[in-house]
């Protein structure tokens, strides 16, 4: 468990940050630019003094400032990979990657350097200065550089805002294989939310200085903490499932959700592997009856749970398909028509191509305990 | 082209001087200029004018300066030979204290310009690769600051070479003790029939300094390009 309490002023800035969350894990801070993500870990990695409070890593106490204690960063185990790489000009992808590890004498060498090169792919990079890497690969040396120094818990501060927009895909497929490969709890800073699908388990919101919002990715999908930071467009509820039945002539692969059943592109899935789906609020249907001639292949049987106001003339009617709830966006004029209200019977459409792109392999496995 | 013998002599006194100061300014000035550019506290402003003034006060002053706090009778050089035996007057020691004093700001105004252009997010990513602050300084800090270091040190030798005010101020004009080159240049001016000699001086000292600064281009963008090279 990572345990953190702590308040700071910074000039006109006050942050005051508390939320607790698993070991292993992986943790997203999440909001706006400004919000005080980057000031939440650079408490923890102790680059940053905390007025009060404290931080404990399960029975480790690294800063408690009742009692006085507070562990300087070169000793506290943490990882930091920064936004910027940070590579060190001087030496070679492999001195930096050495860098750490040779410091990290005394501690369990649990992270092997030929295991780490590998999972990053940067075999190819050794020889060479960061000075020639492009943005993703010096990201990639960066994380080896971290995940060397044999870290307790790994620090991720937008690990994809110095890469090309176009080449971000690239990396995400290593964090995805850090995090199912190495039980290392990680915290990740971002403010776009399709980061933290395909890795958290947990997200906590900030939003100027303190925590608006924590729970799961799923709860959070849901609260009203995260769609006021990421948006209407990006408004959708995270369902997870395990694919069952690839359809190679449909190209179609089935994911139980709830107690339905939901198709979507195979592409890159196989069978029996668990997924993430967000299904964004605005691509949704509500029909009042089982719906019969239309295009549309997924239909998810449910029960209106509540509605809530989504702006003037707007409502989020909220489904539960069997266990897994659903959002769902209809106009005031639609609600007045269909007369929708708690308790109400609905089946809800989906558009298969309205997933593309909204469906992560490899979702995090359940928090246990 | 022949030099005499006192000739000789003050060439070597002068590279003898200017090696002694710069090896009583390196670490110094480093340390000086890695607390001026890292560090805040009360007073900074006045300590980096305080030790920026030798570049600006006549260097007459500067060795007068020197005169009432090293002279035999002063604070510190009343001390000193007290506790040491150590005579700065009239000697080459005290000749090697006025260089030090006179290139010590050329120094740290090197140094601090590269170390101006190191970013201290690459010390503090060391920090969480767990480094201590010394190991941080001399793993990361030190060899990125090592181009303005070794700039700073040509130019500083070349420029303590010809300091000419605060030693003759300080510890007058000796044979052998502190006739340094541009003394002796001086002396030899002073001197009916010292054309020749005077030319021979100024033709060695104007190809010391040349060479100096030659070298100090040279040196700093041989380690440029060592620092910033891509794939070999």
């Amino acid at each position: 468990m990572l345990e953190i309490d702590v308040s700071k002023q910074r000039g006109t800035f006050a942050s005051a940050v508390v939320f607790n969350s698993p070991t292993p894990g992986v943790t997203a801070l999440f909001g706006r630019s400004g919000s005080g993500k980057t000031t939440t870990i650079h408490m923890l990695a102790g680059l940053l003094r905390p007025d009060r409070g404290h931080i404990r890593i399960d029975d480790t106490v690294l800063f408690d400032a009742a009692r006085g204690i507070d562990v300087p960063a070169e000793r506290r185990g943490i990882g930091y990979v920064f936004q910027d790489a940070r590579l060190f000009p001087h030496l070679s992808v492999r001195d930096n990657l050495r860098y750490g590890e040779r410091r990290a004498r005394g501690r369990r060498q649990t992270l092997k350097f030929t295991d780490v090169v590998e999972l990053l792919g940067i075999a190819a990079l050794l020889a060479r200065r960061p000075a020639g890497l492009s943005g993703g690969e010096r990201q990639r040396v960066a994380i080896g550089r971290a995940l060397l120094a044999q870290p307790r818990l790994l620090l991720l501060d937008e690990p994809l805002a110095a890469i090309d927009v176009a080449r971000r895909g690239e990396l995400l497929p290593y964090l995805e294989g850090l995090r199912d490969r190495f039980s290392l709890p990680m915290v990740l800073v971002s403010h776009q939310f399709e980061e933290v699908l395909r890795l958290a388990g947990e997200v906590v919101v900030l939003d100027n200085g303190s925590v608006i919002g924590h729970g799961d990715v799923i709860t959070m999908s849901q609260s009203p903490a995260l769609r006021a930071i990421i948006g209407d467009e990006l408004l959708g509820a995270v369902v997870e499932g395990i694919t069952s039945d690839i359809d190679a002539t449909s190209g179609l692969a089935q994911i139980r959700v709830g107690a339905g059943e939901l198709l979507v592109e195979a592409a890159q899935l196989h069978s029996g592997q668990r997924v993430r789906v967000q299904l964004l609020a605005r691509d949704l249907i509500l029909a009042l009856a089982p719906p019969t001639g239309l295009s549309v292949r997924n239909s998810l049987a449910g029960v209106i749970t509540r509605l809530e106001p989504d702006g003037a003339h707007a409502w989020l009617v909220f489904t539960d398909t069997g266990g897994a709830t659903l959002m769902v966006r209809v106009s005031e004029a639609a609600r007045t028509a269909l007369q929708l209200v708690a308790g109400q019977r609905v089946w809800v459409l989906v558009k298969a191509v309205s997933l593309r792109g909204h469906v992560f392999p490899g979702a995090p496995p359940p928090p246990q305990g | 082209m022949l030099l005499d013998a006192g000739e000789w002599q003050a060439l070597r006194l002068s590279l003898e001087v200017a090696l002694w100061s710069l090896l009583w300014n390196l670490p110094v000035a480093t340390a000086v200029a890695w607390v001026l550019v890292r560090r805040r506290f009360p007073g900074r402003t006045l300590f980096d004018a305080f030790v920026h003034l030798p570049l600006v006060l006549p260097p007459v002053l500067t060795g007068y300066l020197l005169l009432i706090l090293c002279g035999t009778r002063g604070p510190i050089g009343g001390w000193l030979q007290r506790a040491f035996g150590i005579h700065l007057i009239f000697t080459t020691a005290g000749t090697v204290l006025a260089v030090t004093v006179m290139t010590f700001p050329l120094m740290v105004r090197a140094i601090r310009l590269t170390l101006e252009g190191i970013d201290a997010g690459l010390e503090e990513a060391a920090r969480t690769l767990g480094a201590g602050p010394l190991d941080r300084f001399l793993s990361i800090t030190l060899p990125l600051m090592l181009p303005g270091i070794l700039a700073g040190a040509v130019t500083a030798f070349a420029a303590g070479l010809g300091e000419f005010g605060a030693v003759i101020t300080f510890v007058s004009n000796i044979p052998g003790q502190t006739r340094t080159l541009p003394l002796a240049l001086y002396t030899a001016l002073q001197t009916p029939d010292g054309d020749a000699a005077a030319a021979r001086l100024a033709i060695v000292s104007f190809s010391l300094g040349l060479a100096g600064l030659v070298l100090s281009e040279f040196l700093s963008r041989a380690l440029r390009n060592q620092l910033g090279r891509g794939t070999f």
